[in-house]
Parts: C-alpha cells; sequence; structure tokens
C-alpha cells in the first residue's frame, strides 16, 4: 500500500501511464518471444542443421545452407509446388477482392430478403475447414465441372503455355472454393461502405454525377485502404490453409525419411520469404493503384 | 375498372416503375439483384446441397443415374455409419473442449493486450502492433516444430495444454486479429468515464473491469465466437499438437477412410457396406452440422459483428 501512494506521488503522470500500459502488454510481449520469436528462430537453426529426433531428444548435426540448396535447386516437386500457389495466389487474391467488393455494394442497399443473402454469403467462414473442403474437392463439388469439361475449353487450354494454362485450369475448377474465401472481405467491405458518408453522394448527384461515376469517383477510393487490409487477409488466409499444397509438401516432409525436420525448416523459411514478397507485390500494385 | 387507373399510368410513372428513380429502385433493377444474388447464393449453397443429398442416398441410390437430387427413399444408414465411423460423442466433447476452452482464455488476454494498447501511451507501442502484424503473416509452420518438441520434451503433447499455453500469453490461433478487434472496441469508449474513476482513485483494474468490459462486451461475444469456429476448424495446429492424444472432430474426418475399414473391413462385410461417397458426406455433414447449428441460431452476431466492432481500422 505503501509502495503505490509512493509510486503515485513520486513518478510523473506520463510515466505512470506508460508502467499502467506495459503491465497490460507485459503477458502478450513474454508471449511472443516464447512462442513466436523463440521457435522462429529455433526454426532456422533447425534449417541449417540435418535434425534428428531421439527418443530423449533431438540431435542436430551442421550443415550449413544444404537443407536450402536441396530445396531450390535439387527438390523438383517443392520450386514447382511454390511457384504453382504463388500464381494461384496472385490470381485468386483480385477474384476475392473484386467478387467481394461487388457483393458487398448489393449488400450495401436497401431491399427485402438482404438479411438472408448475407447470412448465407457468410456461411463458408463457419464451415471452412481442411478437411470439409478436401472432401468437397474429392466429390468434385468445388468446379464448375460442365464448363472445364468443355470440348472447346479444353482445347483452348491445350493452346496455352504450361504457365499459363495451369493458373487457368485451376481458376476453372476451383472457382467455387475461391468464392468460399470471400466471406469475411465481403463483411469487411461492408463495414467501410457503410461509414462512407451519404451527403458526399448527395452532392455529386446535385452536380450531376451518375451512379457510375459515383462509384469511381467517390466509392473506389474510399475504399481504397480497405482493399489493402481486405488483400492482405486473403493472401494470409489463402497460404496457411491447411489444405494448401506448399502447406501440405511441408508438412509431409517433416516426417518422411528423406526430408526431416532440416529439410521442412528450410522450406519453411523459402515460403515464408514467397508469402512476404507476394505481399509486398500486391501493396505496391494496390497502392500504385490508388495513387493514378 | 382498368381505365380508371390506366390513364395515370403516363410514360413517367412508367419509366419510373422499370428504371426507377431518385426514391425507388426500378424493376429492372430489382430483377438484375436478386437474378445476381440468388445465383451467387446458389453457388455458395450448391456443395452444402450436394453434400447433404448425396449423403441421404441409400447405396442404389448412387449407383442409379436416374437419381438425382431426390433420393428414392428416406435413408440414414449412412448418418448412423458415420456416427459409429467418427465416434462422434467423443470426438463431438473433444472438439468443444478444445475449442471453447482456448477461446475463452484468448477472450480473456486479447482484451487485456487490446486495452493496454487502447488506453496508454508508452514508448514501443508502433513496435508491438508490427510484430503483432508480423505473428498474423508468419506462417505456422514456421514456429511450430520448436513448440512441438519442447511440448514432447515436457510430455505435453497430445493435450489440450498445447493450445491453451499460446493462448493464454496472446498468441493463440489468429490472436492478433482479436487484439485488433478488442482495440477498436476499447479506442471508442469516452475517456471522460476512466478519468472520473481514477480521480475517484480506482485501479487501472477497477478501471478496466467496471468501465471498459461492459462497454466492450460484444467484442467480447464476437471474439469467443469466432475464435471458437476457426479452433473447431483448425486441423494444421490440432494434429501436430493433439495427434495420438486428444482426437478433434476434423481429425476424425481425415481419416474417415481409414477409420471405416477398421471398422467395416472391406473384405469382410457385403458389397453394400463398403465405403461410399454417400457415407463419406455423411461424416462431412456431422462434422459441419454443430458449426451451422451455432451459426442460424447467433447468426446475427457473427454477421454484424463487424461492423458493431469496427474491425475495418482506420
Amino acid at each position: 500500500m505503501n509502495l503505490g501512494k509512493w509510486l503515485r506521488n513520486e513518478i510523473p503522470p506520463s510515466v505512470r501511464e506508460a508502467l499502467s500500459g506495459y503491465s497490460f502488454v507485459l503477458v502478450w510481449v513474454i508471449g511472443f518471444a516464447l512462442f513466436t520469436l523463440f521457435p522462429l528462430v529455433e526454426t532456422f537453426r533447425y534449417s541449417l542443421h540435418q535434425v534428428t529426433v531421439t527418443a530423449t531428444g533431438i540431435e542436430l548435426t551442421f550443415v550449413r545452407w544444404a537443407n536450402y540448396t536441396r530445396a531450390l535447386f535439387t527438390d523438383p516437386t517443392f520450386v514447382q509446388l511454390v511457384i504453382e500457389y504463388a500464381l494461384e495466389t496472385l490470381i485468386s487474391t483480385p477474384v476475392v477482392l473484386i467478387f467481394a467488393m461487388i457483393i458487398a455494394l448489393f449488400l450495401n442497399l436497401d431491399f427485402p430478403l438482404k438479411g438472408v443473402f448475407r447470412t448465407i454469403f457468410f456461411l463458408p467462414v463457419i464451415i471452412t475447414s481442411g478437411p470439409v473442403i478436401r472432401e468437397l474437392i474429392a466429390q468434385g463439388v468445388a468446379s464448375v465441372p460442365q464448363f472445364a469439361n468443355l470440348a472447346a475449353v479444353s482445347q483452348f487450354l491445350q493452346d496455352l503455355p504450361v504457365y499459363l494454362r495451369n493458373p487457368i485450369q485451376y481458376l476453372l475448377t476451383s472457382f467455387i472454393i475461391i468464392f468460399w474465401f470471400s466471406g469475411v472481405q465481403i463483411l469487411i467491405y461492408l463495414a467501410s461502405l457503410q461509414k462512407i458518408d451519404r451527403s458526399v453522394y448527395e452532392a455529386a448527384a446535385m452536380d450531376g454525377a451518375s451512379a457510375w461515376v459515383s462509384f469511381w469517383k467517390i466509392t473506389l477510393p474510399s475504399l481504397s485502404t480497405t482493399t489493402v487490409i481486405n488483400a492482405v487477409y486473403t493472401i494470409i488466409t489463402l497460404s496457411h490453409f491447411s489444405e494448401n499444397k506448399v502447406v501440405r509438401y511441408i508438412y509431409g516432409q517433416t516426417y518422411a525419411v528423406q526430408g526431416g525436420i532440416g529439410y521442412a525448416s528450410a522450406m519453411a523459411f523459402v515460403y515464408f520469404g514467397v508469402l512476404i514478397l507476394l505481399l509486398l507485390i500486391t501493396y505496391a500494385v494496390l497502392r500504385g493503384g490508388g495513387r493514378r | 375498372m382498368l381505365s380508371r387507373w390506366l390513364p395515370r399510368w403516363n410514360y413517367e410513372r412508367i419509366r419510373s416503375f422499370f428504371f426507377g428513380s431518385r426514391t425507388h429502385y426500378g424493376l429492372i433493377f430489382l430483377l438484375v439483384l436478386y437474378t445476381v444474388l440468388v445465383v451467387i447464393a446458389f453457388v455458395y449453397l450448391y456443395p452444402l446441397l450436394y453434400m447433404f443429398i448425396t449423403s441421404m442416398k441409400s447405396p442404389q441410390d448412387l449407383l442409379n443415374p436416374m437419381v438425382q437430387w431426390v433420393p428414392t427413399q428416406f435413408y440414414v444408414e449412412n448418418y448412423l455409419k458415420a456416427f459409429r465411423v467418427l465416434n462422434y460423442p467423443q470426438t463431438f466433447l473433444n472438439s468443444l473442449i478444445t475449442s471453447l476452452i482456448p477461446s475463452l482464455i484468448q477472450a480473456v488476454v486479447c482484451s487485456l493486450v487490446g486495452y493496454g494498447l487502447a488506453r496508454f501511451r508508452f514508448p514501443g507501442k508502433r513496435l508491438i502492433f508490427a510484430l503483432m502484424l508480423a505473428t498474423f503473416i508468419i506462417p505456422p509452420q514456421n514456429t511450430v516444430l520448436p513448440q512441438m518438441l519442447t511440448y514432447r520434451e515436457y510430455g505435453l503433447l497430445g493435450s489440450i495444454y498445447s493450445l491453451i499455453l499460446p493462448a493464454a500469453v496472446g498468441q493463440g490461433f489468429k490472436s492478433a486479429i482479436f487484439i485488433l478487434i478488442f482495440y477498436q472496441s476499447f479506442s471508442t469508449i469516452p475517456r471522460v468515464l476512466e478519468e472520473s474513476a481514477r480521480l475517484d482513485g480506482a485501479s487501472e483494474l477497477t478501471i478496466f473491469l467496471r468501465i471498459a468490459l461492459p462497454n466492450a462486451l460484444p467484442a467480447y461475444v464476437v471474439t469467443v465466437l469466432f475464435s471458437t469456429v476457426w479452433y473447431w476448424n483448425e486441423t494444421f495446429l490440432t494434429v501436430i499438437f493433439l495427434e495420438g492424444g486428444i482426437q478433434t472432430l476434423p481429425m476424425q474426418l481425415s481419416k474417415f477412410v481409414q477409420a471405416y475399414e477398421n471398422l467395416y473391413p472391406p473384405g469382410v462385410v457385403n458389397i453394400f457396406d463398403r465405403i461410399n461417397e454417400a457415407v463419406k458426406l455423411s461424416g462431412t455433414f456431422l462434422n459441419i452440422a454443430p458449426l451451422l447449428v451455432l451459426y442460424f441460431i447467433l447468426q446475427r452476431w457473427f454477421v454484424e459483428s463487424v461492423e458493431r466492432t469496427g474491425v475495418t481500422g482506420e
């Protein structure tokens, strides 16, 4: 009690405020050190070693960058999967963003049964999980089968170079699943649309702006920050999803005789690097587009 | 009769009826709107519908190409089998516990951290925000192995503590999002309230419990709901941390075929009891059924939550 009194009198308010603040976030800082920073550094250490799991613990044999060179230059599967993942993410993200924005614009209008549609569009967020998606894809429900199997479409795909064909094929076969990842983004757009001041639209209408012009001049610029948030959210969700092929490959290699923890750690870091690259590309594109 | 109101339908009225005016939408616009929304809603519901209908099909119906959308009989045998294969009562309870308990703890801890960030000025706050964004971005595979090995060392692998511990220090599944939700939520509470409480000599913890917490109840509900759902659906972490110990519903679903063939060995049972997609989809449906029930009871909270808590964050 005395200590408390002393603290209150002797310490300047700003320092006291800072101390109170630290006491609230301290638990997070400790958690960050223990459950994020330390494991991250440790994983990086594994990636430079050959890791053998024994009954009592683990044994490390230093191999320098061998795991990385193996992932990047020797293992043909990994590099191919990463390239496919990167292309698919770069394709899916704009699809999700545009789709979510259109749906949000619709749901921002006033019409009967709006609530029902909103409930349906948000449903996937609740039920999407790795095993469920895997089962749906296995049953062929995830695609638009009639379209992807059309003779004309497959002929068209045949003529394309491989690096273009695979992403387009992916787009056709995973169409529905891509939509399933838009639920949260729709809500975020919707929330941000509702914050736009209605009087701006009224003023624009007074000056003779059509709804079309209002969208491009008012709505879209107001959504630019939200779009960045949504893009980041989409990329992260797609990249962390447990059915992502790179994630599954790394997981499989962790327990494989040929792979092991060291090799899996190295691949995880390469994957992390690619993920950051994708985020930077998306950010640059969105920011650059926003400024124009 | 007709002629009495027809004259009132002059050009202007007809135009406004079809194309709308400043005060209401036109018929054409509404038609387009509903068509698009219904088509998209169908795209969303189609997998669920397909799943449910296929799961109700008997083996004869599955083989019969005439039976597409309406099974010939009410057939629940698939569900009975899937129920047994999933060991439903046990795995359901496990899933419930492993998603609810970490979520409750996560809500408490994230609210404290969010409050600290929203209400106090201190050096290093921007750094903490940056690190928080990092925890959101870093893929789980980059941190999960050392954790797994440490848990193994202390014999925590396969127990619920392997999920509780990270949640208890704000590093649970998607914690960063929830901290942001609380940050937004606490930022909107007027400062006057806590200033006057502080003048009355209330401690920081009292102010948090008596003033901040009651004002942020929506954020708590939303966090617990979303967190529970996301923990329930999470399989990457649970497989690594819980495998060999607690068996959750999605984990059991992942090895459905194997579990099925243990219960109904393919060489022993007759051909109609072999595994087929109807049984598999029954299992999938049993897996999401609790979530569907939860969603339809509490859908208001899920759907309006993002607006209410202002996650968009300017």
